[in-house]
């Protein structure tokens, strides 16, 4: 029997109820693809393959697309420049004037810093290498504010790294490959930065959201910010050295305390990137596992021994458990254990003596 | 009823050129330019022509086609793989149901729906990234993105008046 004769050949499936069937598995295929993806998780197994060949073909075609736009800018600039040359000649002298003022204030504060890290034997953080790379892509949208710079794993650059422009601080490493980094800007939803408010050392999570001024989220303390503040980053977590300029607090039109980011004074076309690693990444954790905890000061004062609580026995108890209720409470109370006890003073005695005050920025 | 009436529309007419017309403009538009200081605004580029997809014709690659458009916009911005294919599959897929509702309509309407279907596909980008981030984003800029998104609602008239008859079998 040949197709034409044979009575199902004329069965069609309507186009509407195939085409909706096919947008019903895609869609199924595209929340699935969202549920498994980790970004979140902003760790270089997690970033993915997808991600990291885009990017690797994105960056030069990004870098030779901005580059008449750049040329461009810079030709304007110049030619900005040769115009308004003898009023910019004007303004850098009076610049230069008050920062002579400033190197002396700042000469000063090194040495009196330097006799108080001898005084106290502080141990300082090392100098921070940096690779230098420019923007070549950048995108604005609400639910994204990333980067690509175009210096990847050749240079060193891991994920978590910070990146700052000539002015301050704007926003770290989430994925490297090799000659290109994607930066997670401060104003992304999903960045958290802990900073520090400059003039009272109030710390908070600086959150974005989105929008141009990120917001100053579980800041502690009363009164610990006012406008105008200057923000840096606190160091907590170890994900940021401390002191890296980030910008100045302003009231947000929602009434919450805001933060204008000192990147944005100019357009962030070049960046470093901070090749930084933190305690906690450089110090060798099974050395230190394995070594004794020190032995407390001679001389210096501890904390009194742990006394027990007193245990109340109920009178129906004492007389089917009497040996072990006999065994908890009694000697403790009397005789203190020793090596519990040493590790639990020493931090006190150590942390007696006043802390220095923060060194100038 | 005439044979050119009857002529097949080449997918990459309606589907391959303007996907990559879009994925051209957005990558244009990544680029770090500013003029008199201010950056490019970021638009949907895609949304004008997901909803020109779905009022077309009801097809079995147009769901594809917005789902790799989608996975484009996830990289090229960095959102969370697999949000912008979601986020333009969903009003497609609305679209595509109410799609003899909005035949014959006028112009205005017909731009007050791609509204709605541009304001559906912001609302699921926002629901997501909030789950995603345990945190709100700030509505201002997605106002600005949907402002910047609607005013492109000739491109997709545009593509709506040279395809719809394309193929009177979907008339």
């Amino acid at each position: 029997m040949s197709l034409r004769d044979n009575p199902l050949g004329e069965l069609k499936v309507p186009l509407t109820w195939t085409a909706g069937i096919v947008f019903l598995v895609v869609l199924i295929v595209s929340v699935g693809i969202l549920l498994g993806d980790r970004r979140e998780a902003f760790d270089t197994d997690e970033y993915g393959n997808p991600r990291t060949l885009s990017d690797r073909v994105m960056a030069p075609v990004g870098d030779a697309l901005s580059t008449p736009g750049r040329l461009t800018g810079e030709g304007v600039e110049g030619i900005r420049g040769y115009f308004f040359a003898v009023s910019e000649n004007r303004r850098l002298k009076a610049e230069l004037e008050n920062m002579r003022q400033w190197r002396d204030v700042a000469v000063a504060l090194r040495d009196t810093n330097e006799r108080y890290r001898a005084i106290l034997g502080l141990k300082t953080d090392p100098p921070i290498p940096m690779a230098a790379a420019r923007i070549v892509v950048d995108s604005r949208g609400p639910f994204a504010h990333s980067r690509l710079a175009n210096v990847g794993r050749e240079a060193g650059v891991k994920p978590g790294n910070p990146v700052m422009s000539e002015n301050g601080l704007v926003g770290r490493v989430v994925g490297v490959t090799e000659g290109v980094s994607r930066v997670l800007v401060l104003t992304d939803v999903a960045s958290r930065t802990p900073v520090m408010i400059d003039r009272t050392n109030a710390r908070a999570i600086l959150t974005g959201d989105g929008g141009p001024n990120p917001r100053l989220d579980y800041l502690r303390g009363q009164n610990a910010v006012r406008a105008g503040d200057k923000v840096l980053t606190s160091g907590d977590g170890g994900v940021f050295p401390r002191g890296l300029p980030v910008g100045v607090v302003v009231k947000g039109l929602d009434g919450r305390w805001r933060v204008v980011l000192a990147a944005d004074k100019a357009p962030v076309d070049y960046v470093r990137i901070l090749l930084f690693e933190d305690f906690t990444q450089v110090a060798n954790r099974a050395a230190l596992d394995q070594m004794n905890p020190p032995s407390p000061t001679p001389g210096a004062s501890t904390l009194p021994p742990p006394v027990p609580e007193p245990v109340v026995q109920p009178p129906a108890a004492a007389t089917p458990r009497p040996k072990a209720a006999a065994a908890v409470p009694g000697p403790p109370a009397a005789t203190p254990a020793p090596k519990a006890a040493v590790p639990r003073a020493t931090p006190p005695a150590k942390a007696a003596p006043p802390r220095p005050s923060e060194p100038a920025p | 009823m005439t044979a050119g009436g009857m002529r097949g529309l080449s997918p990459w007419r309606w589907l391959g050129a303007p996907m990559m017309l879009v994925m051209g403009a957005s990558f244009l538009f990544a680029i770090p330019l500013r003029f008199w200081g201010l950056g490019l605004p970021e638009p949907l580029f895609a949304m004008p022509v997901v909803f020109a997809w779905a009022v077309i014709r009801p097809s079995m690659l147009a769901p594809i086609c917005v789902m790799i458009l989608g996975l484009y916009l996830d990289l090229l911005w960095g959102t969370p793989f697999g949000l912008w294919a979601v986020c333009l599959l969903l009003p497609y897929g609305v679209v595509l149901g109410g799609r003899a509702m909005l035949a014959g309509q006028s112009r205005l309407m017909m731009w007050l729906w791609y509204g709605a279907a541009t304001g559906l596909s912001m609302g699921a980008g926002y629901l997501f990234t909030m789950l995603h981030t345990q945190g709100a984003p700030s509505p201002f800029p997605i106002g600005w993105q949907f402002l910047a998104t609607v005013v492109l609602y000739p491109v997709a008239d545009r593509l709506i008046e040279l395809f719809e008859d394309a193929d009177v079998r979907f008339r």
